[in-house]
């Protein structure tokens, strides 16, 4: 392993590899930073290019930067707009954008930064220590622990159900779920709830579901509200980027469990970036003490911190499953997984032994391209977020160009901006009557792979059984029952002291 | 097999020389189109997406087309595409549309209101063929020993696959299971978003086999990740030789997942003829290999009424075989 390692490092430290890491990184985080683009369709246009280089270690190392750099650039359009371009940053959006709006916008793209530098280099330590043990930990969920998995997730939503929102919070969750089965789900033939339109036989895309829960409805309040957008306060303060030293101690153990949980979520070949950063939003929300739960959804730097740790620890997690096995988790690893085909690299557990140059070199460019990314993201903070101090008249139309221009790319369908337009008007209702819409895009993302899952498992066990018969799913789902009922159950301890303390005295 | 493949391409080349001399007016050495805008029914990165772009690069490098353009049409899982082609018919005779086997399967279920009928068929131009592939650890050695442990328990032996019930994936399983004489209907198939989601499945023991693409199954099982007991070809394919085919082993079936080119309807017969052509002599280049090599992809190629005849067949074995499953 020693031997591989210096091989890496010799092969990831050679001139033309740093400049592929860099390269790799900055098209990354600059695409993931356009609200709409993710990293799956500009990997798929950079394939050619890293072919053509030739050499299967630099193209990996440039591709893998383009991707864990546009999972590091996409939290800024989620804080600064609103408006996140890839599933995995829909939980940054929940604490960094209210930050911004309290005109700390410095702080959250630092914050941000920090943890996305700190879940990325930590998941690349774990890579390297424990990828050839990690490959059984990819095997051992089945469908069963994959829906329980998803009900974990689910339970983020508490996070939204403050008082007197309980029953907004799961309305909206329903619905998102109910949205979640239109189209031609994996388990059927046939199309559902697409009123005979063809353009829902595929379902609701999740950029145009995004752009509408999030980014329009923010543009439309910023017309409606003229003073709203002059709540960041002066232009002096948003581009402060200290964090105290209060902040410091309170984000470092968030991030230290969350580049843990996120790595191995990251692992599982059925679950990715999406669902670590909900779960990593769901659990520090219910485990942080009482008064930091209320700050959970309207600014916490725990709340940012937590889904923003996770999603890039997951990326890195993500490339375990596919340089260990050759099955990738994702769409944008299946890409990947297509490019080493290509050149003549098979992934899969004889990877480490016929090419470990290629293995060890992609590893150890990880800890650069992040490195990179955070030296290239903090003298940058100070100037993107100044984005926030635009004028409203220029920044309005700036909004809801790259709304709708994300929800067309990629898909090219005219369709898709009649949707994302309707949507974000009822959307912008919903808003006005006080409902959350988190939760809807939460159930949205988790809807379908928790119904595919559950119904995979009910044809598998032909029944219900599958809940008893796996103690794995039986312990997670009891998780997901432990999260939701926690924070209630010290909240019925604390008024029930409260009461003693006033009956005593 | 390999050699009446070079026959035909020194032959295709040896025509392709007559022409070019005797034709002065192209331009260039070779040339047969001046452009080919390609209509891509899905969204960019897919497999319909990498067949287009990676044919149009073949065709403008190799000089036989001077440019080509590409357009994402995505949209009720292909059908919005094939629509737009004949609706708009007469502005669209510039444009070629790549689709696959499935326009065949949806046709058949009316999830499409057309069929590969209502479009000028140009050419199919590769393939795969699919594959029954178990985890390495698996008693299961062949295919005879999949079909003894159907026999014995059918509940416990699921197959899973990356398509829906009814879906190509499916239909595969329930075909070989046909042919070797079990009731295709009593299989418990399991159906996956994706074919790595489904082979994930397969080394996780969750389900028994795995019904997907040998392309896909052919880098694990090099690496002794899994086996590969039965391939629907006629012959073994070169990729991985180790493969028997079901035909080997007694179960008469052959399936080839293909990929090709459709034309608007109407489509005058000179322009036909020239994107046929373009195609027939695009196999020869050595662009096209680079192309080819790089994807994995096994040329399979069949021109005009030859497609014609493909495609009637594969309706006519996957309407059958959808009518006894009751998916029809």
């Amino acid at each position: 392993m020693l031997e591989g390692i210096l091989i890496g490092l010799s092969t990831a430290l050679s001139l033309t590899n740093i400049l592929m890491v860099i390269g790799g990184v900055l098209i990354g985080t600059f695409i993931g930073m356009l609200p709409g683009l993710g990293p799956m369709s500009i990997i798929a246009i950079m394939i050619p290019v890293a072919i053509s280089i030739g050499d299967p270690s630099a193209a990996l190392i440039l591709l893998a930067g383009v991707y864990y750099g546009a999972i590091f650039g996409g939290s800024t359009s989620s804080i600064l707009l609103n408006a996140p371009g890839v599933a995995g940053t829909v939980a940054t959006a929940f604490d960094g954008y209210p930050m911004a709006r309290a005109g700390k916008a410095g702080k959250a793209l630092t914050i941000a930064a920090i943890s996305s530098f700190a879940g990325g280099t930590i998941g690349a330590i774990l890579l390297m220590i424990f990828a050839p043990m990690l490959s059984s930990v990819a095997l051992l969920f089945h469908s069963a622990e994959y829906f329980a998995l998803m009900v974990v997730g689910l339970s983020a939503i508490a996070a939204f159900a403050g008082t007197g929102q309980v029953a907004k919070a799961i309305l909206m969750t329903l619905l998102g779920l109910i949205m979640a089965t239109v189209g031609e789900g994996a388990l059927y033939n046939l199309p559902r709830f697409t009123m005979g339109l063809m353009d829902l036989q595929s379902g609701f895309s999740f950029i145009t579901l995004a752009m509408a829960m999030f980014a329009l409805p923010e543009a439309l309040f910023l017309v409606m509200h003229p003073m709203r957008v002059n709540t960041g306060g002066n232009s002096g303060k948003i581009t402060d980027l200290r964090i105290t030293r209060a902040e410091a101690k309170a984000i470092a153990p968030v991030i230290a469990r969350q580049s843990l949980q996120g790595f191995f979520i990251g692992v599982l070949p059925g679950a990715g970036a999406t669902i670590a950063s909900f779960l990593g939003y769901a659990v520090e929300r219910n485990i942080a003490p009482k008064h930091e739960q209320d700050e959970f959804g309207k600014g916490s730097i725990k709340g940012l911190a937590a889904p923003e740790t996770a999603n890039n620890a997951a990326c890195t997690g993500s490339f375990v499953p596919l340089l260990t096995l050759g099955i990738p988790g994702s769409g944008t690893t299946a890409i990947l997984l297509g490019a080493l085909i290509a050149l003549n690299v098979s992934p899969g557990p004889r990877l480490m032994i016929d090419n470990p140059q290629v293995f060890w070199s992609v590893i150890i460019s990880m800890y650069i391209g992040n490195l990179v990314l955070l030296v290239l993201n903090l003298p940058l903070i100070p100037y993107i977020a100044k984005i926030l101090a635009i004028p409203r008249t220029f920044l309005i139309p700036f909004i809801l160009f790259f709304t709708l221009m994300g929800a067309y790319i990629g898909q090219n369908n005219a369709t898709e901006l009649l949707i994302l337009v309707g949507m974000g008007v009822a959307a912008t209702v919903l808003r006005f009557a006080d409902y959350p819409l988190a939760p809807l895009l939460i159930g949205f993302i988790l809807g379908r792979m928790l119904e595919d899952n559950f119904a995979r498992s009910m044809q598998l066990y032909d029944g219900i059984g599958f809940v008893v018969e796996r103690p794995m799913t039986m312990g997670l789902l009891a998780i997901a029952l432990l999260l939701v009922l926690l924070p209630s159950y010290r909240a019925y301890r604390a008024r029930v002291r409260a009461r003693g303390v006033a009956d005593g005295d | 097999m390999t050699k009446l493949t070079l026959g035909r391409r020194a032959l295709m080349i040896a025509t392709a020389a007559t022409l070019s001399l005797g034709a002065p007016a192209f331009a260039g050495s070779h040339q047969v189109l001046d452009s080919i805008h390609f209509l891509i029914p899905g969204g960019a990165g897919g497999g319909w997406d990498g067949t287009a772009r990676g044919t149009g690069e073949a065709l403008t490098k190799s000089g036989l087309v001077g440019s080509a353009s590409f357009e994402n049409m995505s949209g009720g899982g292909g059908g919005k595409a094939i629509g737009y082609m004949i609706e708009n018919a007469e502005s669209q005779y510039g444009t070629l549309m790549v689709n696959s086997t499935p326009i065949v399967i949806r046709s058949l279920t009316g999830v499409f209101p057309y069929n590969f009928r209502d479009l000028t068929l140009v050419s199919g131009t590769i393939g795969d063929y699919a594959a029954m592939v178990v985890g390495k650890d698996s008693p299961i050695n062949n295919m005879a020993d999949l079909i003894a442990a159907y026999e014995s328990d059918p509940g416990g032996t699921a197959i899973g696959g990356g398509s829906v019930p009814g879906g190509m994936d499916h239909l595969v399983a329930a075909m070989v299971m046909e042919a070797a004489g079990k009731d295709a209907l009593n299989v418990k198939y399991i159906p996956y978003d994706a074919g790595g989601k489904a082979m994930a499945a397969l080394l996780s023991g969750e389900i028994a086999a795995l019904s997907t693409g040998f392309s896909e199954a052919v880098d694990l099982a090099n690496a002794g990740e899994v086996k590969i007991i039965g391939v629907t070809s006629d012959e073994r394919v070169d990729a991985f030789k180790d493969a028997q085919t079901m035909k080997e082993q007694g179960i008469d079936i052959a399936f080839v997942n293909w990929r090709g080119f459709f034309a608007a309807p109407g489509l005058p017969a000179d322009r036909l003829a020239a994107y046929q052509k373009a195609i027939d002599m695009m196999y020869a280049t050595p662009e096209w290999e680079e192309v080819r090599a790089r994807n994995g992809w096994v040329n399979i190629h069949n021109s005009g009424d030859d497609f014609r005849t493909f495609l009637e067949g594969q309706e006519k074995v996957i309407g059958d075989l959808m009518k006894k499953l009751g998916f029809l």
